[in-house]
């Protein structure tokens, strides 16, 4: 009896070293064996501010523990004399280390294709050429010698200098679209960082937009001495408009008007019309001529009221003027001309 | 309904001067209270400010016309006077021609005015001058653009124009529905 007892005694000392593997909570835990971690929603109690160090190994003891009891109850497996368990697939979702990725910025063009709803079409890699007689790709390796073949012979058309190298002209216009992709592609990579970007000039007239040629006319209008007032314009030209346009032609921030009163409208309006009056020409041309046709033809009307003069009635007189008159040829070049005196 | 442009008061007035000359100001400085004009869709109207605050509530869509209108601003951005502003033109009228009875009719259909219609003209009337055309009985007909002068008239054959036509009150028959 008293080894019984003894090894009895022994077991419960042994026992007492040990913490009981039960381990009550209010609340249950969370488990997550995938992750082997365990979260405790229980409050902590006041213990915790009188011995914290305690209280906390406590605490992580019993958490463990319960932690390692569910994973004992998953379906163990003897491999080389080692136990070893299958962990199931993690359920707790683990909150993203990185922030979400951005979507691509779009670039210009596909912004507006997708306001108007333009969708992006494939074309096929290759196409049949009806005059090669065979199937050509429509770009990459192969389509520069495609083209050559095919475009072998370039006209010069007729409005244009007939010793202008067509093929070169053709490369230089390829040259300058793949330029302007090359900006554009520039423009929108800076768009999507937003960089400001100073404005750049205008390519050339060939690749430029109407709208720029237009704000380019506008700018160069306004680049006089006098901001452009005393520029002559084509009936209904009106000035650039758009974002930023303003800022560029000279002189328009300041001739910026205000909303008028009717009151100023009708003041300026007076002005606009004593102005108009005032450019009459001074001198007025049609009445001058007027006067003047009246007294031609009343010097008309009385010359031939005018009395004859009798012929060689002052032959004297009349020597005074150069030759002496020959015959067969009339007086009437000599005699001074009659009627009123004008000045 | 819009103010009228820089560009277009200028050429609206420079138009008007030709036919009433300085008078212009006294459509504008009126005692019986505040005028103005305004543009919708190219054409110009002559209200007081108190049918224009009445008018202003309205869009441009719902409005047909509003005060008088004077003419029109063509495609080439010149202006075309209409035979509605003779009343306000008629009474400040510098220079005028008076036509005689039979030559009434002639010019109510949109014909020239020749010498043996012309009744009676202004003294010293320029050539080109813009002119309102009055029957005998001093009722305005119409507008007009001299061909001749006073002087030139006087010598001119009976067959000669005299006076070009602009506008007559037989276009409120005529055209009556391009006029508004």
């Amino acid at each position: 009896m008293d080894i019984v007892k003894e090894v009895l005694e022994k077991q419960a000392k042994e026992s007492a070293k040990y913490k009981s593997i039960e381990v009550i909570k209010h609340e249950e835990v969370k488990i997550d064996c995938g992750r082997l971690m365990i979260s405790d929603p229980n409050s902590f109690t006041e213990e915790l501010k009188e011995n914290t160090e305690t209280y906390i190994q406590n605490l992580t003891r019993d958490n463990v523990q319960l932690l390692v009891n569910s994973i004992w109850q998953l379906p163990t497996e003897r491999l080389d004399e080692h136990i070893v368990v299958k962990l199931p697939k993690p359920t707790f979702a683990l909150p993203r280390a990185r922030k979400l990725p951005v979507p691509k910025p779009l670039t210009k063009w596909e912004q507006f294709a997708k306001a108007k709803g333009i969708k992006k079409r494939t074309k096929d890699k290759k196409v049949w050429d009806e005059e090669l007689g065979k199937w050509v790709p429509t770009y990459g390796y192969q389509k520069f010698k495609a083209d050559r073949d095919k475009n072998w012979v370039l006209e010069v058309p007729k409005n244009i200098d007939p010793m202008t190298d067509m093929f070169q002209k053709k490369k230089d216009l390829k040259n300058e679209r793949v330029a302007k992709n090359e900006l554009a592609r520039m423009k929108n990579i800076a768009r999507a960082q937003k960089v400001d970007v100073p404005r750049v000039g205008f390519v050339s007239e060939d690749s430029a937009t109407a709208k720029e040629l237009h704000i380019a006319s506008t700018i160069a209008k306004h680049s006089t001495a006098s901001v452009g007032k005393f520029q002559e314009s084509l009936p209904k030209e009106k000035n650039a408009r758009g974002i930023g346009v303003r800022e560029l032609i000279p002189g328009a921030a300041t001739k910026r008007k205000r909303p008028l009163d009717n009151k100023t409208e009708r003041t300026e309006q007076i002005e606009t019309v004593q102005k108009i009056l005032n450019k009459r020409p001074k001198i007025d041309v049609e009445k001058a001529v007027q006067i003047q046709k009246r007294e031609e033809r009343i010097e008309r009307e009385n010359k031939p009221a005018e009395p004859k003069k009798k012929k060689g009635s002052h032959p004297k007189q009349v020597k005074k003027f150069g030759k002496k008159p020959k015959s067969g040829i009339g007086r009437k070049g000599n005699r001074k001309p009659a009627g009123r005196k004008r000045r | 309904m819009k103010r009228l442009s820089d560009e277009q008061t200028k050429i609206f007035f420079e138009k008007l001067t030709k036919y009433i000359g300085s008078n212009v100001k006294l459509l504008l400085d009126r005692p019986d209270g505040t005028y103005c004009f305004r543009e919708m869709k190219n054409r110009v109207y002559y209200m007081s400010e108190r049918i224009l605050k009445l008018a202003e509530n309205l869009s441009e869509d719902h409005l047909i016309a509003v005060g008088t209108c004077f003419g029109k601003f063509t495609k080439s951005n010149k202006f075309l006077l209409h035979i509605t502003a003779l009343n306000y033109l008629a009474p400040y009228a510098q220079y005028k021609v008076w036509i005689k009875e039979s030559a009434e009719q002639q010019f109510l259909y949109g014909n020239h005015v020749n010498k043996a219609g012309l009744g009676r003209i202004t003294e010293n009337t320029p050539q080109h001058q813009g002119v309102i055309v009055l029957s005998m009985s001093d009722i305005p007909l119409g507008f007009g653009v001299t061909a001749k002068s006073t002087q030139d008239c006087k010598l001119a054959d009976p067959l000669v124009t005299v006076c070009f036509h602009q506008a007559d009150i037989g276009e409120y028959l005529r055209s009556e529905d391009t006029l508004v």
